[in-house]
């Protein structure tokens, strides 16, 4: 029989004993009998011998291990009774709890899913990601350094204690079937899938064989883009796309769920079939290469032998390999740029939930105050003290429990609204979704919240002097917890400070970020990546009139000003790193400076209305066989040659080419790291060179990656249609991708401040309601309780507005020291959020001081609704209830 | 009559339990029982005789069954399971080793005195 059990037929047992007891007194009553007693003197022997019989049936209950339980039963049913007596405070309590529990719970579910998260990949533990690693190579500027293809196959061959795989980056445009369009491509080794240990949805993956020049050309297909182009129909194996001109059989098809580093391609190629120079070339290093640990190795075997194999090589290729190494890291997902956001979030929404607990902890203070006396009662009719603070402490999880399955009903309405919400891209967002983890920590913070906020009144369930409780009534008790009521209202008003000051210091920044300039005219100007024709890419002198008849044909398009080609484009669409120096004599590569490049056509200058400040912008005399120029920004100029007469001196930059490169002009600054981050971002130095300049070996390289900006008169979005069909080409597989505004681009360089500012918003709104409530009801119970004292007062001559200021100089104490300590915390707070948030300032006296008035406003208006009723006590009658 | 002794701690359980081991029994048997075995020496307190029961039950050292009785009454018959005469082997051992220990203290004391 199991306790549940036991529990459940609780009812049968009592009957069972019942008789069991009956039958023992019977026979008992009967043996005497036969002795020759009396019946009535042998029923009082037995009953006597056996003792009290609610004794022993206590004994026997006790015995039976379940008395915890029903007593817990037994409270439970309790707490729901005290509950429904009292609605309203139910209601409000409830719903105080739900909102915090609930915005606490979206946040966790948000971070589990991004953050916690195990990558979903079977035994993840057991991935690592493989590095190139060199003394010359910046780390900290360009991040982790890839791997050339040659030496990844030699690494795949060597290393016994690594599984690998790799895969290359890149983009194409697929022409068949359906109207020609951009594609995510990824090249990839044919180990990729059984690497990560995933299995495809229908199909094959690759075969070794298919991993090589001249094979059949074959392609596996994102999920969504087999939806999008194949309607998700399993007929799409063995048929065909065309990608970048050639014709693929699809093999296989990725499932949903699988993300290639966070991303979801939309097809696949086996990178052996690339024929491209620069994967047999180990000074290129585009392979991102993947590993599982073999059975039985360990991560610190595997990283001895990609050392020794390191080594192995750079001597087998001095020139090309000499001092790279090679290092494997536990495979992690990319999610450094929210985390932050999601931690200070999920901080926020923990102060909003400690309001509420301090609001609900206030409120059954107050209760059990009320409720001394008839705890004292029950403590003096022998209940113990554990048993009493226990229920006081069932009844609080109650509630908080009831509060928490509320919360996860809010949840689970809130995440999908909160993941849309969110600014830009939520990395792994297709993880975040309520599961079982989630609920168990809905459930612990509701315990948690539960103890918390029950602790305080439980502790009042009174332990000694218990008739002096009874005798003393109600009123000088109620002196004793107002220190704990002061203390609740000062921690609320210290909170709601915290966030108040948070929210307005996200404001005010966002409102500098917003006026600042960003450099170039950011209205009308609409960018769209442009892939050329896959037939052009082949021959770069066709490339150079392909650009050129893009170019042309988007002018003519009514509507349009101006029109030039660009790689990258302001508000941090891309950027490109290249390190300078201003003589022959280059100091080692990872000690110079960088500098971010931008390749043009000379009408951008136009296009984004560049401020010329000296000498001249690109424009057509600068030729292939011309002498290579760039035009720098105002910061270049004084970081290279401190001040603005560099036009006509020269740079060294190893990256483009041996030959120095003479500065013709100099232009303003471009925040091209967004609004908000330039200002703080590592690398601000700009310059442009002419795309007419780019050598012949590179021009498809860089094909792949230009856009063209346009500069309307018209809103901008109205050309999108008319472009594209100007610039379609005449086999009409040339597309526009990624078509935005430059507005739009500024707007949401700011996304993640704003996000901030709406969230904070919200939240320091809710803590001054939550704390304003709190003030309220602390003191409309302090005051309550003192009625006595205030007929006494009044019946001595005190006027109703002398009562006012006496409750009011109450509450403003209360105020000043919640205030006193909220504005010490918000100080850190500020610290933290200007380490944190993007372009955020130190809050300045006069954002301090509006909040505390704010603050300081509510919480009076809040404490005056109490001290006026206080002062409209009769004193005849409140000097008669004494 | 005598003077009766208090059960000394925990003796109460190995007592039942012996009992139960002659065959299922009911509560005011065992009572009997005792009493008689002892005679009379032993003040067995019925008041914690149903509780030991009940307890003893829960830790699944005794089954309990309704049965009727001779004169044809219904009553809770309890039986020694297989867990429980395991429990009354070991106890009894400890008891008997308890005694005997106890037996040599006193005599050495009465040996020290002569």
């Amino acid at each position: 029989m199991t306790w549940w059990h036991r529990l459940r037929h609780g009812r049968e047992m009592e009957e069972q004993l019942e008789k069991e007891l009956r039958f023992h007194i019977e026979e008992h009553t009967a043996d005497l009998m036969a002795r020759g007693i009396a019946p009535e003197e042998a029923r009082r022997q037995a009953r006597v011998a056996l003792g009290g019989p609610e004794q022993v049936k206590e004994g026997c209950r006790d015995a039976r291990g379940t008395r915890r339980l029903q007593d817990l039963s037994q409270d439970f049913r309790y707490a729901i009774r005290m509950l429904r007596q009292k609605p309203g405070f139910t209601a409000v309590t409830l719903c105080t709890l739900a909102l915090g529990i609930g915005a606490t719970t979206v946040m966790f579910t948000v971070i589990d899913g991004v953050l916690l998260k195990p990558l979903p990949y079977p035994d993840p533990a057991r991935l690592l990601a493989v590095h190139g690693r060199s003394a010359t190579w910046n780390v900290a500027a360009f991040g982790e350094q890839n791997v050339a293809y040659l030496d990844y196959l030699d690494l795949k061959r060597e290393c016994r204690s690594l599984a690998m795989a790799g895969w290359l980056y890149t983009g194409g445009t697929i022409s068949e079937p359906g109207n020609a369009a951009y594609v995510e491509w990824r090249e990839v080794t044919p180990e990729l899938f059984s690497v990560l240990g995933v299995t495809l949805l229908a199909g094959r993956t690759f075969l070794p064989e298919e991993d090589r020049l001249g094979a059949a050309p074959v392609a596996i297909l994102g999920y969504a883009f087999w939806q999008q182009r194949f309607a998700g129909g399993l007929a799409a194996i063995g048929r065909s796309v065309v990608l970048d001109g050639t014709r693929r059989t699809v093999v296989g098809i990725a499932r949903a769920e699988f993300r290639l580093d966070g991303e979801e391609p939309d097809i696949y190629t086996p990178a052996g079939q690339d024929p491209a120079k620069y994967l047999q070339n180990r000074r290129a290093h585009p392979v991102g290469v993947l590993a599982r640990l073999a059975p039985g190795a360990t991560l610190g075997q595997a990283e001895t032998e990609l050392a020794a194999v390191g080594r192995r090589l750079a001597e087998r290729y001095r020139d090309t390999n000499a001092g790279r190494g090679f290092e494997a890291q536990p495979l992690r997902p990319d999610v450094k740029q929210v985390q932050a956001t999601l931690w200070l979030l999920l901080g926020a929404v923990s102060l909003v939930l400690l309001i509420a607990c301090a609001n609900v902890a206030s409120l059954l203070l107050a209760r059990a105050v009320s409720r001394q006396r008839e705890l004292a009662m029950r403590a003096a009719l022998g209940a113990s003290r554990g048993r009493l603070v226990r229920q006081c402490l069932t009844e609080s999880v109650v509630l908080s429990l009831g509060g928490g399955a509320l919360g996860v009903a809010l949840a689970a309405a809130g995440i999908r609204p909160f993941v849309v919400f969110w600014p830009g891209n939520l990395p792994r967002a297709e993880q975040v979704r309520l599961d079982w983890q989630v609920l168990a920590f809905a459930v612990g913070v509701s315990v948690v919240t539960g103890l918390l906020f029950g602790l305080a009144p439980a502790m009042r369930v009174p332990a000694r002097n218990l008739e002096q409780v009874l005798r003393a009534g109600v009123r000088t008790v109620a002196g004793a917890s107002r220190r704990l009521h002061a203390a609740f209202v000062i921690c609320e008003i210290a909170i709601a400070m915290v966030l108040l000051v948070s929210a307005a210091l996200i404001g005010r920044t966002l409102l500098r970020l917003s006026s600042l300039d960003p450099g170039v005219n950011i209205r009308n100007v609409l960018v769209a990546r442009t892939a050329l024709a896959p037939a052009t890419l082949k021959n770069p002198a066709r490339i150079r009139t392909a650009w050129d008849e893009i170019l042309d044909g988007a002018r003519r398009v009514p509507g349009v000003d101006a029109v030039a080609a660009v790689d990258t484009v302001p508000m941090r669409q891309g950027n490109n790193q290249i390190t300078y120096w201003i003589n022959a004599a280059l100091p080692p590569e990872n000690e110079l400076p960088i500098a971010l490049s931008t390749c043009v056509t000379p009408s951008y200058l136009r296009v984004v209305e560049l401020p010329l400040r000296a000498g001249r912008f690109i424009d057509e005399r600068d030729r292939l066989e011309t002498e290579p120029v760039i035009v720098i920004d105002e910061v270049l100029a004084k970081d290279a040659f401190g001040g603005l007469d560099a036009v006509g001196r020269q740079l060294w930059m190893p990256d483009m080419g041996s030959r120095p490169l003479r500065v013709v002009g100099v232009v303003g600054h471009v925040r091209h790291w967004g609004l908000a981050a330039d200002d703080q971002a590592k690398v601000r130095a700009q310059f442009y060179y002419p795309f007419a300049q780019v050598p012949d070996g590179w021009l498809r390289r860089w094909s792949e990656l230009m856009s063209i900006a346009v500069r309307a008169s018209v809103p901008p979005l109205s050309l999108v249609e008319p472009l594209r069909r100007a610039v379609r080409g005449a086999n009409n597989d040339q597309v526009l991708y990624q078509v935005r505004t430059l507005e739009e681009l500024a707007r949401s360089s700011l996304a993640r401040q704003r996000f901030l500012l709406l969230l904070f918003g919200v939240f320091a709104a809710l803590a001054l309601l939550l704390a304003s409530i709190g003030v309220y009801g602390v003191l409309a119970y302090l005051t309550g309780r003192r009625v006595p004292e205030i007929g006494v007062r009044m019946a001595l001559g005190a006027s109703g507005a002398d009562v006012v200021r006496l409750v009011l100089r109450q509450s403003a104490g209360m105020i000043l020291a919640g205030v006193a300590l909220g504005l010490c915390a918000a100080l850190a707070a500020g610290r933290i959020l200007q380490g944190l948030v993007e372009g955020m300032q130190g809050g300045t006296a006069d954002t301090f001081a509006a909040m505390v008035g704010v603050l300081a406003a509510a919480a009076l208006l809040a404490s005056f609704v109490p001290a006026h009723r206080a002062s409209r006590v009769d004193p005849v009658r409140a000097l008669r209830e004494e | 009559m005598p003077e009766k002794s208090d059960l000394p701690q925990g003796t109460l359980d190995l007592l039942i339990l012996k009992t139960a081991a002659l065959g299922p029994v009911h509560g005011y048997a065992i009572a009997q029982r005792l009493q008689q075995v002892s005679r009379d020496v032993v003040q067995v307190p019925q008041g914690s005789l149903y509780p030991a029961l009940h307890r003893l039950e829960n830790r699944g050292f005794l089954s309990a069954e309704w049965k009727q009785t001779e004169s044809g009454r219904e009553a809770k018959f309890y039986r020694l399971t297989r867990k429980g005469q395991a429990q009354l082997e070991s106890e009894a051992a400890n008891w008997r080793r308890l005694a005997e220990a106890v037996g040599l203290i006193l005599q050495m004391s009465e040996g020290g005195a002569e």
